[in-house]
């Protein structure tokens, strides 16, 4: 076998385009795809324009609050802009300078301390229909915040004047009495006045007085219950079942790195296998000088060698911008064998099918691409029927197995590694099946 | 003189097809046997099952001198070189290269010697290290022919060796292997050049819709064909075919 490694190896060395192409194409698409899904415009350029007069503060209950400083907080989860005039922010939208503008009005504080008119915000969007669905529900949520925000600060002020009317005290309002008696000190005040009263008329309006008092008193002090559940009426209390979390950009990382494992191994063991029979040199081979097991192992211990350095070489190059634990090396490496492996025998079943070099190759692309997409389908995105057919598709085929593998390897995500390796074992062992028996013929 | 090869009633079918039929013959050291006959006659079939690439369904081939054991005779491939139509080669490696890996490959005991000697008998030494793929057709064949000797087999089978040649290419592919039958090694060869046969080769196999029709010197098979000793061997061929298959001769001519 090593002088089948040994010819091979001296070929792939001399076919520099091709050399360059396999390492070079993979390891560019997949740190795009990486960098694409970990560095997302997240914060995209929004136009701020704030036509309120300096200093005007919005009137919450007893705070007041600087609109100009609530804008900041409402608006930190986009780039902004500040703009003077709304005729320069809709420039800048039309230029694409910002993908939208949102314009604060200067009635804001009136609308808000009005208590009858809901406050209005301007947006103007421009753009393509993605960046104009990133930069929509980007601001959606700001918004939603900022009206959360509100809500609680309302529910404050309501529940800071229910709490004066139970137990007294002074409002704060301009006009309100001072030294308010509280609802709660009614019943105890008028049981003295009641008892000094003889049977009659007046007793009997006093005892109603006092019911009341007691009764209005009970339903305030629900009331200030019920303000605080219609502020955020449902609350997410969220629990990972299995696993760790694992963070977005080191998951990027991991697709990233299997998709190039995945294409180099696929991409070698393929061209490998259907470049014998191009060369017509199967038929010397085959006829006693090698096996077909031992030539199909060879081909996939070359193709998967290939790509498990480059892969590796990708996770320690990577860990200098994103934290990866090193001290889980080991299983790093048992993950990207293991998938290289099954890569590799998918690849030499596909090179012993197709027959020649350029319909592999062709094939090896246009099954890797689908593959990874398919794998990446979240559950719950697709009809359930079509979900199990995906799924299925999935658990045929390594790539969805590799990636598994290494994301337990590199982020400890669940399910376990030993499940996914065992998976990429068995399918390696029914690839290399296919493989020698797409080999039978050997012209 | 012994035999180094014995065909014994090979037969081959794929599916309702028979493609050999009760092919029998046997070839003795340092003879050149051509083996003629029309497309589809089974000649590429025979050659294939002679050096390994395939199994016959019926009959056997054995490629060993007597007294060998079973074991070593099942090893057909390693007895018998092997130069097929297309040249197998890697045309990103050199001469010396593709020489070694497969003398390497056959087990050669002295796999550099081996090279040294091949690429002397080819007269091809002074492009050993010339990837193969910016050789001449002729020297491309050359070298598929020394890969099928480089393990000094004592049968070397030649698949249409000439087919892709000019005249001055085929004659100096048949010095080289002129020069290897006259060391002992028996070459059996495919063709379809029926001049070329009458002109190297000892004896004459005519194929025929898988059978073996005729076995014997060229000189006989003009006498068979009604043709006179140093006539046309091509015409005496084909006089010879169309007596013994007037069926697929009359399919042939058919408008």
């Amino acid at each position: 076998m090593r002088w089948l490694l040994r010819k091979d190896l001296l070929i792939l060395g001399r076919s520099r385009l091709l050399l360059a192409l396999l390492i070079v194409y993979p390891v560019a698409i997949a740190l795009l795809i990486g960098l694409a899904i970990s560095r997302s415009p997240s914060r995209p350029r929004v136009a701020i324009v704030d036509e309120t007069p300096p200093g005007e503060t919005v009137k919450v209950g007893d705070q007041r609050v600087l609109v100009s400083q609530y804008a900041r907080q409402l608006f930190d989860k986009v780039q902004a802009v500040d703009v003077p005039t709304r005729a320069q922010a809709v420039a800048k939208v039309d230029s694409g300078e910002v993908l939208a503008a949102v314009v604060i009005p200067p009635d804001i504080a009136a609308r808000v301390a009005s208590d009858t008119e809901a406050a209005q915000l301007e947006v103007l969007y421009n753009g393509n229909a993605l960046e104009q669905s990133l930069v929509q529900s980007t601001l959606d949520s700001a918004l939603a915040q900022a009206n959360l925000g509100f809500s609680a600060q309302i529910q404050q002020a309501a529940g800071s004047v229910i709490g004066s009317l139970l137990s007294g005290g002074n409002l704060g309002s301009i006009g309100a009495p001072e030294n308010l008696i509280g609802l709660t000190q009614i019943p105890p005040t008028l049981a003295g006045v009641i008892a000094r009263q003889p049977p009659g008329r007046d007793r009997t309006q006093l005892e109603r007085i006092d019911a009341f008092a007691g009764f209005a008193a009970q339903n305030l002090s629900l009331a200030r219950r019920v303000l605080s559940i219609i502020g955020q009426p449902i609350r997410v209390n969220s629990m990972l079942l299995h696993g760790r979390r694992t963070p977005l950009n080191t998951f990027a990382v991991v697709v990233a790195v299997s998709l190039s494992l995945m294409l180099v191994c696929v991409l070698l063991a393929a061209g490998g296998v259907a470049l014998e029979r191009e060369e017509h040199a199967l038929s010397r081979l085959l006829r006693g000088l090698v096996t077909r097991e031992t030539l199909l192992v060879e081909k996939t211990l070359l193709a998967a060698g290939c790509a498990f350095v480059i892969a590796f070489a990708m996770l320690a190059g990577i860990s200098a911008f994103v934290a990866l634990d090193w001290g889980r090396v080991g299983q790093w490496l048992a993950a990207l064998a293991l998938g290289a492996i099954a890569f590799g025998a998918l690849g030499v079943a596909i090179g012993a099918l197709a027959r020649e070099v350029r319909a592999a190759s062709l094939l090896a692309f246009l099954l890797s691409l689908p593959l990874a997409f398919l794998a990446l389908v979240p559950a719950g995105s697709v009809s359930g029927g079509f979900y199990d057919a995906i799924a299925a598709i999935s658990f045929a085929f390594p790539f969805k197995a590799a990636l598994q593998a290494l994301d337990a390897a590199v982020n400890g995500a669940s399910p376990s590694i030993g499940l996914a390796l065992v998976h990429l074992a068995v399918l390696s062992a029914v690839f290399g099946a296919l493989a020698r028996v797409g080999l039978r013929s050997v012209e | 003189m012994s035999a180094v090869l014995r065909v014994s009633a090979l037969g081959k079918r794929y599916g309702e097809l028979d493609a050999l039929r009760d092919v029998s013959f046997h070839a003795d050291a340092g003879e050149l046997i051509a083996v003629v006959g029309p497309n589809g006659a089974g000649k590429t079939t025979l050659l294939s099952i002679i050096v390994g690439i395939q199994t016959p369904s019926t009959g056997t081939v054995d490629a060993a001198p007597d007294g060998v054991s079973a074991a070593a005779r099942r090893h057909v491939g390693r007895r018998v070189g092997w130069a097929p139509q297309a040249p197998a080669l890697y045309s990103k490696l050199s001469v010396a290269e593709n020489l070694e890996l497969f003398a390497r490959l056959e087990g050669v005991a002295d796999p550099r010697a081996a090279v040294a000697r091949m690429l002397e008998q080819t007269g091809l030494a002074a492009r050993a290290s010339e990837p193969v793929g910016r050789l001449s057709g002729g020297n491309r064949q050359r070298v598929n022919v020394a890969l099928g000797l480089i393990g000094d087999p004592p049968v070397l089978a030649l698949d249409e060796p000439s087919a892709s040649l000019d005249p001055s290419q085929r004659e100096r592919l048949w010095e080289f292997v002129g020069a290897r039958v006259a060391a002992g090694t028996t070459v059996v060869f495919s063709t379809h050049n029926v001049s070329e046969a009458q002109r190297y080769a000892d004896r004459v196999l005519v194929l025929a819709e898988g059978r073996l029709l005729f076995d014997g010197a060229p000189q006989a098979l003009l006498a068979q064909g009604g043709e006179p000793a140093g006539g046309d061997l091509e015409r005496a061929l084909v006089l010879f075919l169309d007596a013994r298959t007037p069926a697929s001769s009359a399919a042939e001519g058919a408008p």
